[in-house]
């Protein structure tokens, strides 16, 4: 039995790889939750910007067109979903439900009729992808006893979609507790009525909110197939946008808390790919069946409560009417 | 108030909303450089243009009853369960261990037997999120889902650990033996001298499905079951001020929910495969959303929106053997036909009021 080697440096190194598409859809969740929008159409998002900045990627050879189309796949879908729960005053779980079946669709048939495949992009290589970049003193550290290898293989050598996304986590912090914007958007979320009569916008905030989630819900589709992967295969996104969302409530959306539970989500993932680690380190075999369902089963233990109470924002899934 | 006649309540919106679907589907068809008139064709005359096409599209029709019922009953309670998915594969785990281990000397029991088995292990499934919706308050919306991919580990693990047959590579259960064998519509039918493919799935869990239709309907509006349920699905608070426990209607609705859809396995696992394999469920649990809302949860809509989507599905097959036109296509329309039916129905309901209440005002003056 060695516990130490369940925390082996590669796994720590996937699991920060891991764990990036989760952050970014999970803070992408929290702006559009904390503005009163459920979203679980996190994973659809994902997956259109995930085919659009790959696609894109493969046939300009730029990587940061490709983000872009991503991004801009993203939106859209992001606008159909303001529409359809802003402006129509829809059910957002369905509208949610209904963009993550148009993302998984689409793209396998856009897919399909553009480079006959069976539903993939071609392979990136060269400036399709996001190449890992090396920080500074990196190769000069790395014979410091600990330190060094920590910092040259963990925290060195990712792609710079990693260092955006926990980048994002102050961002987001500093946007929505320490600026105007912010505090109007976490009314918004909490009582709608008190914003409208402070004479702001509520249908403009929360645009604004559900944009931004398209914005971050696109970088991090972008990550998945230009970073992690080298390009789009049906369905990659593998139920991660719904794993952001327990990760979300996990963290009682808040941006700091929001990190510690997506690494704590990649970790899952990425032992889960290591059944030898296991293996060596408990003594025993663990089912590969029992280790994929792992982060299903912690999402269902943290949603149930026993990690204290999480409380929503308290206008969350209500549509807004003006006056009644 | 009701702005609108009943009839434009029950037929006009929602086939606006099939309509606008309908022609996002020729868009995407168009994008995609096929034609979308052909396709169509392709897809009447292989769905229903054969009583072999019939039999498939009639066979899918009976997978989505089932699942669309499941969600329709849940709605009803004011609940959205997206584990229509998970509940029916556990369905069909239930199903093939009622018809592998236990000796049947006719079918007429066996699918008797094997309907209780698929309902309770849909109804176990569903059971712990309803469970913790009603206790804890965890959101059923993301526990049904996390019980989907906990649904295909677990069917994973049961299928190559343990229902393997010896010596067989493919994670899948030995046959079903012969006794328990369903009656296709052929067999069906052809006492009554009506000539029906032979090859075609479609067997006596249509039947089935169509009675599952009849007592829903039954319970929803005759029972004071029913009453409470809608009740509660209305309003939780005055359900609540009514003496409905939401802990008792949360739980019943639910599993009731889950049994529907874990019933659906008597048609594909006992009725077609008469196996149990990884992929059985092949998405018929989320078509079953689209179901719900296009029927707006009555057992009546759910049946015609069945044969819809049955034909929707069965046209989508022929589509992906005849042209380049992947299968996804029908996922895309499923898509579509939530949006428009469930999200955007104000958009479709709006006008349509306005148009109303513009004639009632020209009526009177």
């Amino acid at each position: 039995m060695n516990f130490l080697a369940l925390f082996d440096l590669s796994v720590l190194d996937s699991t920060v790889r891991l764990a990036v598409p989760l952050l970014l859809a999970c803070l992408a969740g929290l702006f559009s939750e904390r503005g009163g929008i459920f979203d679980i159409g996190l994973e659809g998002k994902m997956l259109a910007a995930a085919f659009f900045s790959a696609a894109i990627a493969a046939t300009t050879g730029s990587v940061w067109i490709g983000l872009l189309a991503g991004i801009g796949a993203s939106l859209t879908l992001s606008a159909i979903h303001g529409v359809a729960s802003i402006t129509f005053r829809g059910n957002q779980l369905i509208s949610g439900v209904a963009i993550n079946f148009l993302a998984a669709g689409l793209t396998v048939l856009i897919a399909q009729s553009w480079f006959q495949q069976g539903g993939r992009t071609p392979s990136l290589i060269g400036g399709g992808r996001f190449e890992p970049i090396t920080l500074p003193f990196a190769d000069a550290l790395s014979t410091v006893p600990f330190l060094g290898p920590l910092y040259s293989e963990l925290i060195s050598g990712h792609s710079i979609l990693v260092y955006v996304a926990l980048l994002c986590v102050p961002g987001t912090w500093y946007i929505l507790f320490r600026t105007r914007f912010g505090l109007r958007l976490r009314a918004v979320g909490e009582n709608p009525a008190a914003v409208d009569t402070a004479g702001v916008s509520v249908v403009g905030l929360r645009f604004a909110a559900v944009g931004i989630c398209g914005v971050l819900c696109g970088i991090a589709g972008a990550y998945l197939a230009t970073g992690l992967q080298a390009g789009f295969v049906k369905d990659m996104t593998a139920g991660r946008g719904f794993i952001a969302l327990a990760a979300l409530i996990f963290a009682k959306w808040r941006p700091w808390h929001a990190l510690w539970a997506t690494l704590l989500f990649g970790y899952l993932q990425a032992i889960a790919l290591r059944p030898d680690i296991i293996e060596g380190a408990l003594g025993f075999k663990v089912q590969v069946q029992l280790l994929d369902a792992m982060p299903y089963i912690l999402t269902v233990v943290i949603l149930a409560g026993f990690v204290g109470k999480a409380i929503p924002p308290r206008a969350g899934g209500e549509p807004y009417v003006k006056e009644r | 108030m009701d702005v609108m006649p009943k009839w434009a309540e029950v037929v006009l919106v929602p086939l606006i909303s099939l309509l606008l679907a309908a022609i996002l589907s020729a868009l995407v068809i168009l994008a995609i450089g096929e034609d979308p008139v052909a396709a169509v064709n392709l897809m009447i005359t292989g769905a229903l243009g054969s009583t072999y096409g019939w039999g498939y599209t009639l066979y899918y029709a009976t997978n989505f009853m089932f699942t669309g019922l499941a969600v329709a009953v849940a709605f009803h309670a004011g609940l959205f369960n997206i584990g229509g998915e998970g509940q029916a594969m556990l369905g069909g785990l239930g199903v093939a261990l009622v018809c592998l281990f236990i000796p049947w000397p006719h079918w007429t029991i066996a699918v008797l037997a094997a309907t209780v088995g698929a309902a309770l292990f849909g109804a176990l499934w569903a059971a712990i999120p309803a469970y913790l919706q009603a206790k804890r308050g965890s959101h059923i919306v993301i526990t049904t889902i996390m019980f989907n991919f906990i649904a295909a580990a677990v069917l994973n693990y049961m299928l190559v650990n343990i229902l393997r047959p010896a010596g067989s590579m493919d994670p899948a259960t030995e046959r079903f033996p012969e006794a328990v064998h369903l009656p296709s519509l052929h067999d069906l039918l052809a006492p009554f001298g009506i000539a029906f493919s032979k090859a075609a799935p479609a067997n006596v869990s249509l039947v089935i499905a169509i009675i599952a239709c009849v007592l829903v309907w039954v319970l929803i509006w005759r029972t004071p079951l029913g009453l409470e349920i809608r009740a509660y699905g209305k309003s939780h608070r005055a359900a609540s001020y009514a003496g409905i426990g939401a802990v008792r209607i949360t739980m019943i609705a639910m599993l009731i929910s889950g049994g529907l859809a874990g019933m659906m396995a008597i048609n594909n696992v006992m009725g077609e495969a008469e196996r149990l394999v990884l992929n059985a469920v092949e998405g018929a649990g989320f078509i079953g959303i689209a179901v719900a809302l296009m029927g707006r949860s009555h057992p009546f809509g759910v049946f015609l929106a069945a044969i819809l989507f049955g034909f929707l599905y069965q046209g989508g097959a022929e589509l992906a053997l005849w042209t380049s036109i992947p299968r996804e296509l029908i996922v895309v329309i499923q898509a579509l036909v939530i949006l428009f039916t469930g999200a955007l129905d104000n958009m479709v309901r709006m006008p349509l009021e306005r148009l109303f209440l513009a004639f009632r005002r020209g009526g009177t003056t």
